[in-house]
């Protein structure tokens, strides 16, 4: 389908496909297999100038947008949606500072991210704070001219990898959710460490690790917008944010369905290419109308957001959901048209499962995604 | 349209029959107003549509040459490859066929034998059926450099003025024999995989794959001496040594000048994993993506040490690193033309059907039975090579 | 300073299919890249401009006006400045006359210190031209490149891969190199390079922007002539052998056992 991109983003496009293609593919297996940090991966990110695809000129960004942002996401996840999500993950944590930070912040920041030198990483989520933002555990105390934070935060993707950290913090608990800070973390912080990186099902390519926080002295020339902004920016940043994991999902849709089309051309049963029959064909279309589906879905929203909408709360959540049940139900059918072949790990597709699943957990549950779309609606309803 | 294009279509005798649009290899030609024309940007010349045009409708025009006179030059020329004082076996396939192509032109057949100390290597190639051996010994030529080898054997050529020089398409070959051409404005064909005369010119005959060998070309050089072409290893049958030949060795010596070079040789190392020449190897054994991983690659080496052959590889498994990159056969690889090359679990990319195609007998085992691999296979086994490798490599031990 | 880049564009895949109807030859949905060997050449001049002060890497290719797409990929890895060499008057043209031609093109852009090709053309497979050039313009060559070691701006370095391994060879500048595919591992171009690619106006130059003599250009430049093309016969069938692995094992030893014991 043509979305009549622009030149530039077909460069993305073409580029990113590219890399996906010749760089991360071929590691892919291997990577999932150790579970190590694809630090090779993210050199020739910064080398092909695409960290930066969504960061303004003037802080040495391409100038793009959520769309350029899901264009890549998606290509590169369909080399590996592990492997790419470092990349993604650099999105969601830079996110904070590009919507509320100060000249002073984006400066510092911002072109660091845009040139692949550093990573960034979001810490929002606690072990008992998943979903429910409001009943964040970890502190942030005012005291002099620093904040100074204690907590533990749970599952950050690029954590320990990542050099700058946004992190959502207690400023004041007796006002809940109001009471909640947003604040930008160097890695050489005293006072900040790292637990041990998880064992994950799938994007195995990714490091996820507890992020501690023990007497962790902040300047406060770090606070993001102001205190008790701290949990609009959390919203804020997953509005245009979850494009970008619907545009994961996309990536690993895609992959799941082109891998299943030379497969069953390939395969031959009862004397002919199992494509020649109905039910696979039938599996095969509706893969490809989902995933068509999906990325039509999260272009519009992303073209939306772009465009400086205001209330995006809902198409965003939208193209989440859908493109990441997508993924994981074309993942699905693709290990079923493999076969037995499809459970193995020397075939491309049962990772894809793996991989996909998450995409329906991670930046809000789809539940989560569903009630915020309803609520969406009611709004609108009464409004009228 | 200026005339003096170095093709051109007569427009009076094109029928537009499109015969020669199909013909073309570079798509040069298009139909317009049902008249051939030809895209010179594209065209190479080839001589493909003169070729098929029933109507002579394409004319290939060079300028007006005079007709050189060319007679005094004579005899075929072998380079003979030494290194470390050892006559390189190309040189014995050289001199089988330039034996043939000088009785066919009724001519001497001569090596050239460049190297240190290596008087006694010139009775080798007379009994491998040199006529003459023309030897220059210095210590400054005891290994391979560019430019005193280029300087020597362009002196040896003006001063004895040869017919045609053939020279293998060897690492040195192909660097040294290039530079001769150029120097001394001879046409050159590289990789002949067949070398002729011409019945009534008594022009070599040089052919050659083009495009990956799915067409072959027959080139001349007619007016330009020596007529110079490279071949590769195992393309022509070494001539067999009959220790009772007769012939002459001539003695050359240059001035210091000769044997200067800008360039430095210093030192030659030798690796021990590139010490098996896939491209020299009479048996390969290659295995390919089918082997799954790393280690089962040792099933391919014991089959290949049960015949005393090489071990090969498709670029899959030498980019997944089970083996290095000096065993890759294929495009980006070597090209190999061995009597026998059995194929395990490599289901045959073009690009690796380019590299090895040409070999005489070729075994393909693969479990797919639609791999292309089969297509090019003199025996195909339909199976799991797992189990067919073993039992061949038992029969053979 | 310049470091030049000789490159060629080429067929995709060297497998030109033949309609078994007609038999003429199938091009279509054939793509044209760079000469995967000249990838590695792009990477060495980018990497040596790197390690050299003021270096500027300046692509040259001799084509038909589409290899400008070549080129821009090229300029999109980074180097500097491209040329284009296409004039119909070069139609025709050997490896001799390509030399030739390409040596002119250098001189013309003059104060180069290294020239860098791949070591042979994937559908030609000649790996003439390098050498060819280095001849004409009177420099040494080391041929088959596999490692720089050192290099400056008067002198380099460089391991020369052999059939044994390699030779280590040390070499004035000007010279060229032509260079091998473990050399290094091509960069993907980046996106400010394709930005600035798609911008870039690429001079062409003919026959006449480089000052040559004509006879030695184009098909009167080439001594060799291509006097027949044909298809060669296709390889006989094969044959499957089935049964059991050690029914066809057998079965094969005894068909191969000739050609194993001679």
């Amino acid at each position: 389908m043509d979305y009549l991109l622009t030149e530039e983003q077909q460069m993305i496009k073409d580029l990113c496909h590219r890399i996906a293609e010749e760089k991360i593919k071929p590691v892919a297996a291997e990577y999932d297999e150790s579970g190590e940090f694809p630090w090779p991966i993210m050199k020739i990110f910064a080398e092909s100038d695409i960290c930066g695809i969504y960061i303004p000129e003037k802080y040495g960004g391409m100038g793009g947008g959520i769309l350029e942002l899901a264009i890549a996401t998606e290509e590169l996840c369909w080399g590996c949606g592990g492997i790419s999500l470092a990349f993604a993950a650099t999105g969601l944590g830079t996110f904070p500072i590009l919507l509320y930070g100060n000249e002073e912040q984006k400066a510092k920041y911002l072109p660091e991210v845009a040139s692949g030198r550093k990573l960034a990483a979001f810490a929002l989520t606690e072990a008992e704070a998943g979903s429910d933002a409001g009943s964040i555990k970890t502190t942030a105390k005012k005291d002099g001219d620093s904040y100074i934070l204690n907590g533990t935060k749970q599952w950050i993707t690029n954590g320990g990898e990542a050099e700058i950290y946004t992190v959502v913090a207690m400023t004041n608990k007796a006002k809940g959710a109001r009471g909640a800070s947003a604040f930008i973390v160097d890695k050489d912080t005293p006072g900040l460490s790292f637990g041990k990186k998880e064992n994950k099902m799938g994007i195995r390519g990714s490091a996820t690790r507890e992020v501690i926080f023990t007497d962790c002295r902040v300047p406060k020339e770090n606070l993001l917008g102001k205190e008790g902004l701290g949990f609009i920016v959390a919203m804020k940043t997953f509005d245009s944010s979850r494009p970008g994991v619907a545009a994961q999902a996309l990536g690993i849709a895609q992959r799941a369905l082109d891998e299943s089309v030379k497969y069953a051309h390939e395969r031959r049963q009862f004397g002919t290419s199992i494509s020649s029959f109905q039910a696979i064909q039938f599996m095969l279309a509706d893969m490809a109308i989902q995933v068509e589906a999906s990325r039509a879905l999260i272009y519009s929203a992303a073209r939306m957001i772009d465009s400086g909408a205001k209330n995006i709360a809902k198409v965003s959540a939208m193209s989440k959901t859908f493109a990441s049940d997508t993924a994981m139900k074309v993942t699905t059918d693709a290990v079923q048209i493999f076969g037995g072949y499809g459970y193995m790990k020397e075939y491309p597709v049962e990772k894809l499962m793996r991989d996909a699943k998450i995409t329906q957990i991670y930046e809000g549950t789809n539940q989560i995604q569903r009630g915020v779309i309803a609520s969406a609606l009611i709004k609108e309803a009464l409004a009228k | 349209m200026a005339n003096n294009d170095a093709i051109r279509v007569l427009n009076d005798k094109c029928t537009g029959c499109t015969l020669c649009v199909k013909v073309c290899p570079f798509g040069a030609i298009t139909m317009e107003e049902k008249k051939a024309v030809i895209n010179l940007m594209k065209c190479t010349v080839c001589g493909a549509c003169v070729e098929i045009c029933k109507f002579k409708a394409i004319v290939i025009q060079k300028k007006d040459e005079e007709k050189i006179d060319f007679s005094h030059h004579k005899d075929v020329w072998v380079f003979s490859e030494q290194k470390k004082g050892q006559v390189q076996s190309i040189s014995f396939e050289l001199l089988g066929k330039g034996r043939e192509l000088a009785d066919k032109l009724g001519a001497r057949l001569c090596a050239v034998l460049l190297g240190d100390k290596i008087e006694d290597k010139a009775k080798d190639l007379i009994a491998r059926g040199a006529d003459k051996v023309y030897l220059v010994n210095s210590p400054k030529l005891h290994v391979y450099q560019d430019e005193p080898y280029t300087k020597v054997l362009v002196e040896l050529i003006k001063k004895y003025k040869p017919e045609v020089v053939l020279c293998g398409a060897t690492v040195i070959g192909r660097s040294l024999i290039s530079r001769v051409a150029v120097k001394i404005g001879a046409g050159l064909t590289a990789d002949c995989t067949g070398l002729d005369i011409d019945p009534d010119e008594k022009l070599l005959l040089q052919t050659r794959p083009a495009f990956g060998g799915n067409i072959m070309a027959t080139i001349i050089s007619p007016n330009t001496r020596p007529q110079m072409a490279t071949v590769r290893h195992k393309v022509m049958a070494e001539a067999e040594p009959d220790a009772k030949r007769k012939g002459v060795i001539i003695k050359e010596e240059f001035p210091e000048d000769v044997y200067t070079s800008r360039s430095i040789l210093i030192d030659v190392v030798e690796e021990i994993e590139a010490t098996i020449n896939i491209a020299e190897a009479d048996i390969i054994v290659s295995g390919g993506r089918g082997l799954r991983e790393k280690e089962n690659f040792d099933i391919i080496r014991e089959l290949a040490l049960a015949l005393n052959g090489a071990v090969g590889a498709s670029r899959s498994a030498v980019d997944a690193d089970w083996i290095p990159y000096s065993h890759q056969v294929g495009q980006t690889g070597k090209t190999v033309c061995p009597k026998l090359y059995i194929a395990c679990g490599i289901s045959g990319q073009i690009q690796h059907l380019i590299g090895m195609k040409s070999s005489d007998v070729i075994v393909a085992i693969n479990k797919d039975p639609d791999a292309p691999i089969f297509s090019v296979a003199t025996y195909g086994i339909v199976g799991d090579l797992f189990k067919v490798v073993p039992k061949l490599t038992q029969y053979f031990k | 300073m310049k470091i030049i880049v000789l490159i060629k564009q080429v067929p995709e895949t060297t497998d030109v299919r033949i309609d078994p109807e007609t038999n003429t030859l199938i091009r279509e949905g054939v793509d044209s890249i760079i000469n995967p060997f000249d990838m590695y050449a792009i990477e060495e001049a980018l990497r040596v401009k790197e390690r050299l002060e003021g270096a500027k890497v300046v692509v040259i290719s001799m084509g038909p006006p589409q290899a400008v797409d070549a080129l821009k990929e090229a300029l999109s890895m980074g180097c500097d400045e491209a040329v284009l060499l296409s004039d119909r008057k070069f139609a025709g043209s050997d490896t001799w006359a390509t030399s030739y031609t390409l040596a002119q093109a250098i001189k013309k852009i003059g104060d180069y210190r290294l020239i860098f090709c791949g070591k042979q053309a994937s559908d030609g497979d000649t790996a003439q031209v390098g050498p060819g050039v280095s001849t004409h313009l009177d420099i040494p060559q080391v041929t088959y490149v596999k490692h720089i070691e050192q290099i400056d701006t008067h002198a380099a370095k460089v391991e020369r891969m052999t059939e044994e391994g390699y030779d280590i060879i040390e070499t004035p500048l000007p010279a060229v190199l032509t260079v091998v595919k473990e050399i290094n591992e091509p960069r993907l171009p980046s996106l400010k390079g394709k930005m600035r690619a798609k911008k870039a106006e690429i001079p062409v130059w003919g026959a006449g922007d480089i000052s040559c003599d004509e006879d030695k250009i184009g098909l009167d430049g080439s001594p060799t002539r291509v006097v027949k093309i044909f298809t060669p016969p296709p390889r006989e069938g094969g044959r499957i052998l089935t049964g059991e692995p050690d029914e066809v094992a057998k079965e094969l030893a005894g068909l191969i056992k000739d050609i194993v014991t001679g």
